[in-house]
């Protein structure tokens, strides 16, 4: 399995770590909603087809990615960091470099 | 029930074994069942077996996607084992262990059940002591348990370096001598059988695509074999359980799906006759009745259905066995395969009542299914016959995340990849 970094380009998945599911959204660190916060910490969609994930390109440039992933065939459709103000997808920068 | 026997055997070689009878008939699914159970996995069948059998609940249906064996029971490393240290594990897998010990008996069919026992090494001293502390938690609850010294291992696995020599030293060990290994496929096969003979319908091909309901109630299911209604409605489908949740509008759950590999050597002479588990990583190994050495490691680590794994994870294994035993690195590998898990997120299963009304999950067995089909099946039964759990598996409930509950005997919390 390939990822492709925005930085590095495509690069071999042991260079990266997962860090899990990126659909969860952390409730505010004052919220006292329990329900929120169980559902942040324990539940999950794990859907059988596109999901969107966290990795770490660890063994690289250490960026925080945003990935989705068919979690039936593992194509990677989309690769962008996880920063919501540097959102660059690497198609887009593959694109920029032809 | 007793088809098979010495007599039976040699009756049926001498007339060149024409006469036996299918081991479980291919009936078309009814348009109603008191009980439906989804999946066809050694769980589900366990299941229907001990419906019939403890329960006389026998107007059961098994809806499997696939034939029997197809999915995780036929995708394992066929050990069984009773060792854990919280008291709501050891309960659980012990009553399961009690199973195993009679489950060729019970079935009429041998499930090629092994003791050979299940060493976990110890290379650190913490190490040591913690597996003396898992040891003693076992033993107050009635489980054997014995930690053995290098030497006393050196004995059990000669193919081991135990010296000072060795990549990871061994300082010892923690063994169940009454943990060993069973034969997948017997037992998903035997269970089938049991289940057949008592009235049970085991409809294979017959993929669930939706839920019947009245109001919030499930009634039943749509499969592509026509809908069918049930009065309840079980969920046994291990890795597919959030895609089959999802089927009843269930989005969410504390489960994620994830790949495990393994693997089998070509056959060799007897190498090595107990099950043993590495410190150092996460690493097992036994020797199958054919020859070939069955191990693996942990799980690929990120949600996957795919039933396949990826490169990374067998170099690893494979450095993790030639770790422990160098002496292997010319052995060919012949296969490899993968299973998806559900992986809970305390490592703990889930076997309860809902959470839909009308509806029984049996889920979250994360890469421990094997061993717990027995007891897996037992209380999954008397959940359904009776509508509440048993003390087995009353602290398996689905409500136990959000109630602070957690069963969680790795301590690694809602991380289901590293568990």
């Amino acid at each position: 399995m390939l990822i492709t970094c925005p930085y590095c380009g495509p690069r071999d998945v042991i260079e990266f770590t997962y860090q899990g599911d990126a659909n969860r959204e952390r409730p505010n660190p004052a919220s006292q909603n329990l329900d929120a916060w169980n559902a942040y910490v324990y539940d999950r969609l794990n859907p059988a087809g596109d999901h969107n994930e966290f990795w770490q390109h660890s063994g690289g440039c250490r960026s925080h990615l945003k990935v989705v992933r068919n979690t039936l065939t593992h194509e990677i459709s989309s690769v962008a960091f996880a920063r919501g103000d540097h959102a660059s997808t690497s198609r887009r920068k593959a694109e920029g470099k032809s | 029930m007793a088809e098979y026997s010495a007599f039976s055997l040699l009756a049926n070689a001498l007339k060149g074994n024409k006469d036996w009878k299918p081991a479980w008939r291919k009936p078309d699914p009814k348009a109603s069942y008191d009980v439906i159970i989804i999946g066809g996995g050694g769980h589900g069948l366990a299941t229907a077996y001990y419906l019939a059998k403890e329960h006389g609940i026998t107007n059961v249906a098994v809806l499997e996607k696939g034939w029997l064996g197809s999915g995780n029971v036929g995708r394992n490393t066929t050990a069984v084992r009773s060792n854990y240290l919280l008291p709501a594990n050891t309960r659980f897998y012990e009553h399961s262990m009690k199973l195993w010990e009679n489950l060729s008996h019970d079935l009429n069919y041998n499930v090629m059940f092994s003791q050979r026992g299940c060493l976990n090494l110890a290379h650190t001293p913490a190490q040591f002591d913690d597996y003396a502390r898992r040891g003693n938690a076992m033993r107050h609850l009635g489980v054997d348990a014995e930690l053995m010294t290098p030497a006393e291992i050196k004995r059990l696995i000669p193919a081991l370096d135990v010296s000072d020599a060795a990549r990871f030293p061994v300082l010892g060990g923690l063994m169940q001598r009454r943990a060993g290994t069973a034969r997948h496929d017997a037992v998903a096969w035997g269970y089938a059988r049991g289940a057949d003979r008592r009235g049970v319908d085991i409809v294979e091909n017959c993929e669930v695509t939706g839920f019947l309901r009245d109001g919030d109630r499930i009634t039943g299911v749509t499969t592509s074999r026509g809908d069918i209604r049930a009065k309840k409605v079980a969920v046994a489908v291990a890795g597919s359980t959030g895609r089959v949740m999802q089927l009843a509008g269930v989005e969410t759950m504390p489960i994620e799906s994830h790949v495990l590999q393994a693997f089998v050597t070509e056959s060799l002479k007897p190498f090595i006759d107990t099950v043993v588990t590495f410190g150092m990583g996460h690493f097992y190994m036994s020797q199958s009745d054919k020859g070939g050495l069955v191990y693996g490691g942990d799980i690929d680590g990120y949600n996957s259905y795919a039933q396949r794994g990826n490169l990374p994870v067998v170099d690893e294994v494979m450095s993790e066995m030639l770790a422990l035993f160098p002496g292997l690195a010319r052995v060919r590998m012949l296969r490899s395969w993968g299973g998806v898990c559900d992986m809970s997120m305390d490592g703990s299963p889930i076997i309860t009542t809902g959470p839909l009304p009308g509806m029984y999950l049996n889920c979250g067995w994360c890469y421990g299914g094997f061993k717990a089909t027995p007891a897996s099946g037992w209380c999954f039964a008397w959940t359904i016959a009776k509508d509440q759990p048993h003390e087995f598996n009353a602290p398996f409930t689905l409500d136990r995340f959000h109630r602070g509950l957690v069963i969680d005997d790795k301590g690694q919390g809602a991380n289901p990849r590293l568990h």
